[in-house]
């Protein structure tokens, strides 16, 4: 399912117990895999396209669903050998997992050179496991959330750059799909695309008396005392995750800042512009407006019926700041069948005075990349997924909210969720997530510095100054 | 070796007329203990698999830990920018690690100043014979039985606001004691201390009655017809026997507490604003969360030294005089 669906559903029993045992062992244990490997990967990069130009002959009319093309499809034509794909998905969970199954099914039916092993591993354990597999031998596809995690990993040399692989079908999934690039080569391909907004109680609103959702970040201020003199609580967070925290700056960032300097300043891991300081100081007037939950510090984003997730579905709020999935995530943590008829969903409102670009939103979305190992099987493999018709089925069966493929939107049904879409395809720029745009260690920081601001500790110019200083660490 | 030759010494040999100059008792040691070839294929078929293991799975992560702590490395790619001490630096700069060794330090003295009595208390109260003295012991071990990360989760739920703990407080009429548990950053080391206590403290309980079991009847007795009262008895008499226990549950404790990982983590991550983090919490967040292996590899060979250096200064203080008799006599 969504990256952040399960984001934080992490329990990883075993890893957790592992880990704590001696946490020594854990360290060292991934440093007796990495220490066999460090030869491989110098070496191992230029192994492949030897192999796959010994098979040139008979693919190009097997990839059935409107394959290659082009003068790339010699290279990217799915080999004849037999090939088996070790698949690395986080839908460990149905329906993601039996859709996810059913696809690799389909595509080996189609084309029986191509067999797969797939796994579906927890998305936290997912996050552990691809690093350390990448310092071994990782699996042939596995998933990937591009921006700056992607660079970091493509260091391993593990990774296979499909640009020419891609080139003839990747106009397909908008441009988005360039959050999977790293200097202009493609390194993964997302199958569905993610945007964050409020999403809000219809029925609170209307019992406080608001017509409509705010418009202004003046509005949202006014509407946030309406609610506290009814007795609602207006919004809730997930603090104890950081990155519901993180999601509030950065709306405030791409408010107060243009398009251009976002970008220099995440591409450069610094951020001096003063307007990341007074994205700082429009968190201040929200967090002084005092319109969290209580205990919103130590609250859980998506776990049980007192996570920030749990307290909108239940009515004990009345918005949250986070992604489309989160229409995914309520209906376990509610006994309402009806939940979804309450819920509203508006865009983060606009800060006047502002230099931000109009229609800029924060988004991101879910993805796969290939290992060098057998990289024309596994790029054929995501044209099929990435399909308008396969990524149809993957919305129908509940597998994806928001396709990357423009052709499978039609098949979403939710209405609230088509008005998300909509939105989705009418802003000017979806910047990634800060913390998987920048490097990890730096979008770490930042997310801490920004948790730290909510707990009261730390100024606008420490969140600002938080990026620059991880970065030169 | 040399300790070795010392206790055989010791252990009342009768010693030779000539002066026992260290060299010479050596000599005379390994010429006693000279193994056979047979004996030595013994030993080494015996302790082969141990050995192989342990270096395997300890001395080598740890040598393994120490080397990549010197490097600034983010799992990926070669190992090519040393850095030396560097590493360490930052970590004992960062007052969120620096503070973290606190919070471990601090659940370490609550353990010893609050756990440890509390639980001699209840191993002493179920040890006596009565009514359903087997299932309370079973309710009293029963926490210890659940995965840390079932226990973390359970409680991380019912600590919410208005959740189970909250009503409980509330229905017995003390709703005004009730705070954000896990949502205040003076207050969540010490919910997860609590949460710690209810896990763990069945173990230590367990541990102590066997203890206690292993004191004969007769002592007591004893001293009950010497005319001490049930307190005296206890006081000059049970504890002091007990000591063995208590010493090995204060070293098992002491480590547990300097490795807290599981229950912050799940908890509260370490936070809000880093008030509940631990060294073990800050290492994972750092070198799995952070892709910072080097960084994070120096915050666990730091972990390691603290956990050792205790160790060994426990062992050698505190621990001897239990282990004496076994190791001079596992020498022999």
């Amino acid at each position: 399912m969504t990256s952040r669906t399960k984001r934080t559903t992490a329990l990883r029993s075993t890893r957790s117990r592992q880990v704590a045992a001696i946490s020594i062992v854990a360290i060292a244990a991934l440093g007796l895999s990495a220490c066999s490997s460090s030869k491989k990967a110098s070496s191992g990069a230029s192994s492949t396209p030897t192999s796959n130009s010994s098979s040139t002959g008979a693919a190009p009319s097997a990839s059935g669903s409107g394959g290659g093309g082009g003068s790339a499809s010699a290279a990217c034509a799915i080999p004849s050998s037999p090939v088996t794909l070790e698949w690395w998905h986080n839908a460990n969970n149905d329906p993601g997992k039996s859709a996810f199954q059913k696809v690799a099914d389909d595509f080996h039916a189609a084309h029986s050179s191509v067999s797969f092993k797939v796994q579906p591993i927890q998305n936290e354990d997912i996050k552990t496991k691809i690093p350390i597999a990448l310092q071994g031998t990782p699996p042939d596809v596995f998933q990937q959330w591009g921006g700056g995690a992607l660079a970091t990993q493509i260091q391993s040399g593990k990774i296979a750059d499909i640009t020419d692989c891609s080139k003839s079908w990747i106009g397909d999934l908008g441009k988005s799909a360039s959050g999977w690039a790293v200097d202009g080569k493609q390194y993964g391909i997302p199958y569905d695309y993610h945007v964050v907004g409020f999403w809000y109680r219809t029925d609170l609103f209307q019992q406080a008396g608001i017509s409509g959702p705010p418009a202004t970040f003046n509005d949202l201020l006014t509407d946030i005392q309406t609610l506290k003199s009814k007795g609602i609580t207006p919004i809730s967070v997930g603090g104890k995750d950081k990155w519901p925290d993180a999601f509030y700056w950065e709306n405030f960032v791409l408010q107060e800042c243009p398009k251009d300097t976002v970008t220099k300043a995440l591409d450069a891991k610094k951020m001096d512009d003063p307007c990341f300081v007074k994205a700082g100081d429009d968190l201040k007037k929200l967090l002084d407006a005092k319109p969290f939950n209580d205990g919103f510090l130590g609250t859980p984003a998506q776990q049980g019926a007192g996570s920030s997730a749990g307290l909108l579905a239940n009515g004990k709020a009345a918005m949250e700041l986070q992604g489309d999935w989160e229409m995914a995530v309520m209906p376990s943590l509610t006994q309402d069948k009806n939940f979804a008829s309450k819920m509203g969903w508006f865009p983060f409102p606009k800060v006047d005075g502002g230099q931000g670009e109009p229609g800029a939103a924060l988004g991101g979305g879910d993805g796969f990349s290939c290992s060098t190992k057998a990289p024309a099987a596994c790029a054929a493999f995501l044209q099929y997924l990435t399909s308008a018709d396969v990524e149809s089925q993957l919305v129908k069966a509940n597998a994806i909210t928001i396709p990357s493929n423009a052709g499978a939107v039609a098949a979403i049904s939710d209405p609230t969720l088509k008005k998300v879409q909509t939105y989705l395809q009418g802003v000017t720029y979806n910047q990634l997530y800060f913390d998987q745009a920048l490097p990890t260690n730096v979008g770490n920081a930042v997310n801490d510095a920004v948790s730290n601001f909510f707990a009261g500790q730390g100024t606008s110019a420490d969140i600002a100054a938080a990026a620059g200083k991880a970065a030169n660490q | 070796m040399s300790s070795g030759s010392r206790t055989t010494v010791r252990s009342g040999e009768v010693l030779p007329d000539v002066v026992p100059s260290s060299r010479g008792t050596r000599r005379l040691g390994r010429a006693k203990a000279r193994p056979s070839w047979r004996q030595r294929f013994e030993l080494s078929l015996l302790l082969g698999p141990a050995i192989i293991l342990f270096v395997g799975f300890v001395i080598m992560p740890i040598a393994v830990a120490v080397y990549y702590s010197i490097y600034k490395w983010n799992g990926f790619g070669p190992l090519n920018d040393v850095i030396g001490l560097e590493n360490y630096r930052r970590a004992f700069k960062d007052s969120v690690f620096v503070h973290g060794i606190y919070h471990n330090l601090i659940i370490a003295g609550l353990s010893l100043f609050i756990q440890l009595p509390l639980s001699i208390a209840i191993a002493l109260l179920i040890n006596r014979k009565m009514r359903g003295r087997g299932f309370l012991r079973l309710v009293v071990f029963a926490p210890y039985v659940l995965s840390a990360a079932v226990t973390a989760v359970t409680w991380m739920l019912m600590l919410q606001p208005g959740g189970f703990v909250d009503q409980v407080f509330k229905n017995v009429g003390a709703g005004g004691l009730r705070q954000l548990w896990l949502g205040d950053t003076h207050i969540v080391l010490y919910t997860i201390f609590v949460v710690a206590t209810w896990q763990y403290m069945g173990f230590g309980i367990v541990l102590l009655l066997a203890g206690l079991q292993g004191i004969p009847h007769e002592l007591r007795e004893a001293a009950a017809l010497d005319g001490a009262t049930p307190w005296q008895t206890t006081r000059m008499v049970t504890l002091p026997l007990l000591g063995p226990t208590i010493r090995i549950w204060i070293f098992l404790s002491m480590i547990g507490s300097l490795q807290l990982f599981d229950l912050p983590w799940i908890m509260t991550g370490g936070g809000p604003a880093g008030a509940s983090t631990t060294m073990a919490t800050y290492l994972i967040d750092k070198g799995f969360r952070s892709y910072e292996f080097g960084y994070g590899s120096a915050v666990a060979v730091i972990l390691f030294l603290f956990c050792f250096i205790f160790a060994l200064v426990y062992q050698r203080f505190a621990l001897r005089r239990d282990t004496e008799g076994a190791m001079t006599r596992m020498a022999g």
